[in-house]
């Protein structure tokens, strides 16, 4: 049984036809790559498997760990172990980083029958997986992504991926907005979390965040269908080549 | 229940609204000099109360009803409001009774509601005034309190026992001329809290009153008087709630603070009457109140914090009149809007005194189909020099459907008055809510933990247990419980 499992899976943002029939298997410990020109559906691909309530199924097979996933709501789907790291995280004024990631992580080990840790406890798993990521100290004082500039960000969405430890870590164009020095981290970060156990989904425009974690896979999205998968010199191709001549019916979306 | 969406969460059911079963006793309805010469007498009112209630009567008919306020509601029949309503096991007839006397049915009553009717060691911290349609049902720690030379009691008792107190400063912040439903309240009146603090005494406890309306058709006409003198302190709180009706009540109040050499007063409302059916509007209270405060002395200071979350209609603005030279005045305010709730709400600053100083922060926070407005003074006399304020004026939106309206008036008359005033409004989208989902956090959650952040600033001003109780009542309206 692999982790996820999608089949024929369409779906649906604002009464618009957005998947058209996507296929994918990712099994523990895989890494695959979601590439495609822009409105594809590669960040409406990550949406709908995290729950995001303007994507609607409307036909088509999605499960994780055997579990339907259309059944559950997003909140239960994180406490199962997906994560997304957004595109774009919104701002939350008034709310501390570190009482939100505590808030995150006193959930998840609610929901798994662990008892929840106090700040004090909290501050001492924080400052661990705070290394990871190279997150500054100032994070934690600030609220949640409000003020962030567009790396910093992402750098947060990384820190909550480390402190809540995925088994499928869907990626939605981590690499957008980060210098190369960024990047590096955050691919540092994100290789440091890798394991058997897991997998990740990295949904990205481009080649290069793919020389810094490298996938098993690659799958190229068009118009709503993934027209090619292939391992890693896929994306290499890609670079070269374009999308072009890989459009179905004649035409890229 | 499983919480999916913003409207999902803001159209949750009034945890109060039940109705105490119980036989009662006189009810007065209608208004005329008739309704006022009954109340009097029925309290036993010596002839200089019942002369000042007939001077506001007559006033209050050459009236008209104010619609400058940004609310919009229908007609108000003041004939067919119940003025007078008591119920038979708190007569007035019958002399106050002891805490051990208080009819079981009003004591479950208050249980029910939070506020138990007795001297526990537990609330130890707290003496509570019990008023319950017309008339203060009890007051605890009467005794301990008086021993510290602190009285405490309900104003229909205060009228009888210090007759002297009462002449001297009822009406001298809020006359009865002062507005169309301070008019009304001067007139017919029935219950209230008394506070006295004497010369160089802080009130060794919190003070609190519990305001219920219980009968169908019933207004509560209340009315607070509480005075600190020289060097004196006192922090009092206020809660309300009533049952759900689908007519609208009204609840016109007057409260009057006066605070003399060096005293300070802080007083806290947590209001959750009835707000009215959340789809249709239906019922709920009409809360037209006049909160003033008097910072008579120099170096005086006067503190309102309120968390507004209830009533239909919500019409007030507890103000602070800065005559003292270097007195402060201070006004932290969460009004909460859902369903088809309107408030317009806010303060008036008056700086009369040299380098008086007030600060006013104000969290609006609109949700369902409601509407809520900051309106608020800042006033500077000419003689005031040196004064200060700083506004701080927030307004938060839940949902596409809810309006904020902010209207700031300023009148500076002194060229060295400083006025500071930030505003900002901002929205609690779905994607906020989404976020917190994703991480594990459910949308109950989420809401709590995006009003908390927002209502911070107001809540640290309220007392330590209160401002958890705060918390919880946005919880229950917003929200559910939390955690």
């Amino acid at each position: 049984m692999p982790m996820l499992g999608i089949q024929d899976l369409h779906a649906e943002v604002a009464e618009k036809n957005i998947l058209k029939g996507i296929t994918l298997e990712v099994n523990p410990g895989e890494v695959h790559a979601i590439m495609g020109p822009n409105g594809s559906g590669k960040s409406t691909l990550a949406k709908v498997i995290a729950g995001d309530p303007n994507v609607t199924v409307s036909r088509g097979i999605l499960r994780y760990e055997g579990r339907d996933l259309k059944d559950l709501d997003p909140e239960q789907r994180a406490l199962a172990g997906i994560f997304l790291a957004f595109q774009y995280p919104t701002e939350i004024p008034g709310v501390n980083n570190a009482s939100f990631l505590r808030m995150a992580y006193n959930a998840k080990r609610k929901a798994a029958g662990q008892g929840e840790l106090d700040p004090l406890e909290f501050d001492e798993v924080l400052q661990e997986r705070m290394k990871i990521v190279q997150a500054p100290r100032e994070f934690l004082d600030r609220n949640v992504n409000h003020g962030f500039s567009g790396g910093e960000k992402k750098r947060n969405e990384i820190l909550q991926m480390a402190v809540l430890q995925p088994k499928l870590a869907l990626l939605d164009e981590t690499d957008s907005g980060l210098d190369v020095d960024a990047l590096r981290v955050v691919a540092d970060g994100v290789n440091r979390l890798r394991s058997k156990e897991n997998a990740v989904v990295l949904v990205t425009h481009y080649q290069r965040l793919l020389n810094y974690i490298v996938p098993d896979r690659v799958h190229i999205l068009v118009d709503g269908r993934i027209v090619k998968s292939g391992g890693k010199e896929l994306a290499l191709t890609v670079e070269q080549k374009g999308y072009d001549w890989l459009s179905v019916h004649g035409r890229t979306a | 229940m499983k919480i999916k969406s913003i409207h999902e969460i803001v159209n949750r059911e009034y945890q109060y609204g039940f109705k105490t079963e119980i036989e009662p006793g006189v009810q007065v309805k209608g208004l005329t000099e008739d309704t006022i010469r009954f109340i009097s007498h029925h309290k036993k009112e010596p002839e200089w109360l019942l002369e000042f209630r007939l001077k506001a009567f007559r006033h209050w008919q050459k009236m008209k009803e104010p619609h400058w306020a940004h609310v919009d509601y229908e007609p108000i029949n003041y004939q067919d409001v119940i003025y007078y309503s008591e119920p038979k096991a708190a007569s007035a007839d019958d002399k106050p009774k002891s805490l051990e006397e208080v009819d079981p049915e009003l004591r479950r009553t208050f249980d029910r509601l939070g506020i138990p009717l007795i001297e526990q060691k537990k609330l130890a911290g707290i003496a509570v005034d019990a008023i319950f349609d017309s008339v203060s049902v009890a007051t605890t720690f009467k005794e301990k309190l008086k021993e510290a030379g602190v009285i405490f009691c309900s104003f229909s008792e205060a009228v009888h026992e210090y007759p002297e107190i009462v002449k001297k400063y009822m009406a001298s912040v809020v006359p009865y001329t002062d507005n169309f439903f301070a008019a009304l309240n001067s007139a017919v009146f029935t219950d209230g809290s008394f506070v006295f603090v004497p010369k160089n005494t802080r009130c060794p406890m919190e003070l609190s009153s519990y305001f219920r309306i219980n009968t169908e058709g019933s207004g509560q006409f209340e009315r607070t008087l509480i005075v600190c003198e020289d060097n004196a302190y006192v922090s009092y709180l206020e809660g309300c709630t009533a049952p759900r009706f689908d007519t609208k009540q009204l609840h016109a109040a007057i409260v009057e603070l006066i605070a003399l050499d060096h005293a300070e007063i802080k007083y806290s409302t947590v209001q959750n009457w009835y707000a009215g059916d959340v789809k249709t509007g239906k019922g709920g209270i009409y809360n037209f109140v006049t909160k003033r405060g008097k910072c008579a002395g120099n170096h005086s200071k006067i503190s309102w914090t309120q968390v507004e979350t209830g009533s239909a209609i919500t019409w007030k603005y507890p103000s602070c009149i800065l005559t003292g030279d270097h007195s402060v005045g201070e006004f932290y305010s969460v009004a909460l809007t859902t369903g088809k709730q309107q408030a317009d709400t806010g303060t008036k600053m008056i700086h009369i005194g040299k380098k008086t100083r007030s600060t006013i922060v104000s969290k609006g926070i609109s949700a369902g189909e409601s509407s809520n407005s900051y309106r608020g003074l800042v006033q500077v006399n000419a003689k005031a020099e040196g004064a200060r304020n700083y506004t701080q004026c927030d307004s938060l939106l839940i949902g596409p459907r809810c309006r904020a309206n902010t209207f700031p008036y300023v009148d500076i008359q002194n060229a060295t008055a400083q006025v500071e005033h930030e505003a900002s409004t901002s929205k609690v989208s779905e994607e906020q809510l989404f976020y917190f989902r994703q991480r594990g956090i459910s949308a109950e959650d989420a809401m709590a933990s995006i009003i908390n952040g927002f209502c911070r600033d107001v809540f640290r001003e309220l007392p330590g247990e209160f401002a958890v109780e705060a918390t919880q009542l946005l919880g229950l309206k917003l929200e559910g419980a939390t955690g």
